[in-house]
């Protein structure tokens, strides 16, 4: 499975290639909207993680130019944000977004969220039981 | 192991005798890293001096909390996700086409801890069932009082809705309250919380259509399994459905229950 972020932080990016890679993803990281539909263009990623807040093209303009392709309709699209508004969550998955996390999270919500989006992620070995 | 071996075992006996919870010889860790932080609220210098003071006393209500924080409340909403799948999509039409759509459901949560797993069950009726939804009963219960508490309140951190909650539930089943996520009033409405040790006698419970039972066999031994199990078969309708953790089975029950294939998940019914 290839995963494309798209966040402008250097260490946001650090963090989730980290995650997925954890889990057998493939991943490429672009820093804005425009560098990840060229890149899109070019890998077919299955997955595309979404920052919301970006300079320039930001996650919900780039998400809806993704939706706005028929090409890319079979790809998740999952939103990674601050935002915890419920109208711009609702607006979100309203224009397509398959699934939303909030900041802050840990890799269990990443690929909990992933799954919901319908990913096939593997779940950990280890089980700690009292 | 900094923690004396006596006052270690001092705990194991404590949390078996009083929730039948079996903690590993191995495991003292998880009375330091669950016991420390109830010790604190409470004044005492260090874990030891919190286990003096529980030993000194007859049993009360700081031994309750220190059995539940002994407890492992760990949740979150939907999780595994295939017994819910398996609830939704193959139990519940099984039940209604039985007792017809006119007629509720029964569903009880048996260790429900902070009420993820209920409101889970309460949304999915909403989403899937709503014209019956109203007439179902989700009972909820726990050992440990502080979790129901939170339970009832219906307010979620926003690390608590990020995992396992997909976020049309949230808009649609949430309001947002300061830094926390309220459960809206629909979906509390189905649910009823109560404390119960299963380990205990149980107390009288109506008959259920579906029990929710995932996680909580683990922490027993094989005689308080049995014992469950048989309370289980009691309140269980004869075409219930028992749902167990992925580590779990009712074979301390000989053969009382047996396999049913629902979807890619497996739960059981009195045989």
């Amino acid at each position: 499975m290839h995963a494309l972020i798209v966040d402008d932080s250097a260490s946001m990016r650090a963090i989730l290639k980290r995650t997925l890679s954890e889990r057998g993803f493939e991943v490429t990281a672009a820093g804005n909207g425009s560098d990840a539909l060229t890149l899109m263009a070019q890998l077919a990623p299955h997955l595309v993680l979404v920052d919301w807040n970006m300079p320039g093209m930001n996650g919900f303009e780039l998400l809806c130019e993704i939706r706005r392709q028929p090409r890319y309709a079979s790809v998740k699209v999952v939103m990674v944000t601050t935002e915890t508004n419920k109208a711009e969550m609702s607006h979100a998955l309203a224009a397509g977004a398959d699934e939303y996390i909030m900041k802050p999270f840990t890799p269990d919500v990443v690929y909990d969220k992933l799954r919901l989006a319908g990913l096939p992620v593997p779940h950990s070995e280890a089980v700690e039981y009292a | 192991m900094s923690l004396p071996r006596p006052e270690f075992d001092y705990v194991r006996r404590l949390v078996h005798t009083h929730a039948a919870i079996v903690i590993d010889p191995a495991k003292a860790y998880l009375v330091e890293s669950r016991l420390a932080p109830l010790a604190k609220e409470h004044g005492c210098a260090s874990l030891e001096e919190f286990l003096r003071l529980l030993q000194s006393r007859a049993f009360g209500a700081l031994h309750r909390e220190a059995v539940a924080a002994m407890a492992n409340n760990e949740t979150w909403f939907f999780r595994d996700s295939t017994p819910f799948t398996a609830l939704a999509e193959q139990v519940i039409p099984r039940l209604l086409e039985a007792r017809g759509r006119d007629q509720g459901l029964s569903i009880w949560c048996a260790a429900c801890s902070t009420g993820q797993e209920p409101y889970s069950i309460a949304m999915l009726l909403r989403e899937r069932y709503a014209p019956v939804a109203a007439c179902c009963s989700i009972l909820a219960t726990d050992l440990c009082e502080a979790a129901l508490q939170r339970a009832a309140s219906g307010l979620y951190r926003q690390l608590e809705v990020n995992r396992g909650l997909p976020a049309a539930l949230l808009t649609r089943y949430f309001t947002r309250e300061g830094l926390y996520w309220q459960v809206r009033p629909e979906v509390a409405a189905l649910v009823t919380f109560q404390r119960l040790n299963l380990a205990a006698p149980w107390p009288a419970i109506a008959p259920v259509d579906v029990l929710f039972l995932r996680n909580v066999l683990i922490y027993f031994a094989a005689e308080t399994r049995r014992q469950v199990l048989t309370e289980v078969r009691r309140v269980l309708r004869p075409d219930g459905f028992l749902f167990l953790g992925p580590a779990e089975t009712p074979r301390d029950l000989g053969d009382a229950f047996q396999p049913v294939e629902a979807g890619n998940y497996i739960c059981y019914q009195p045989r």
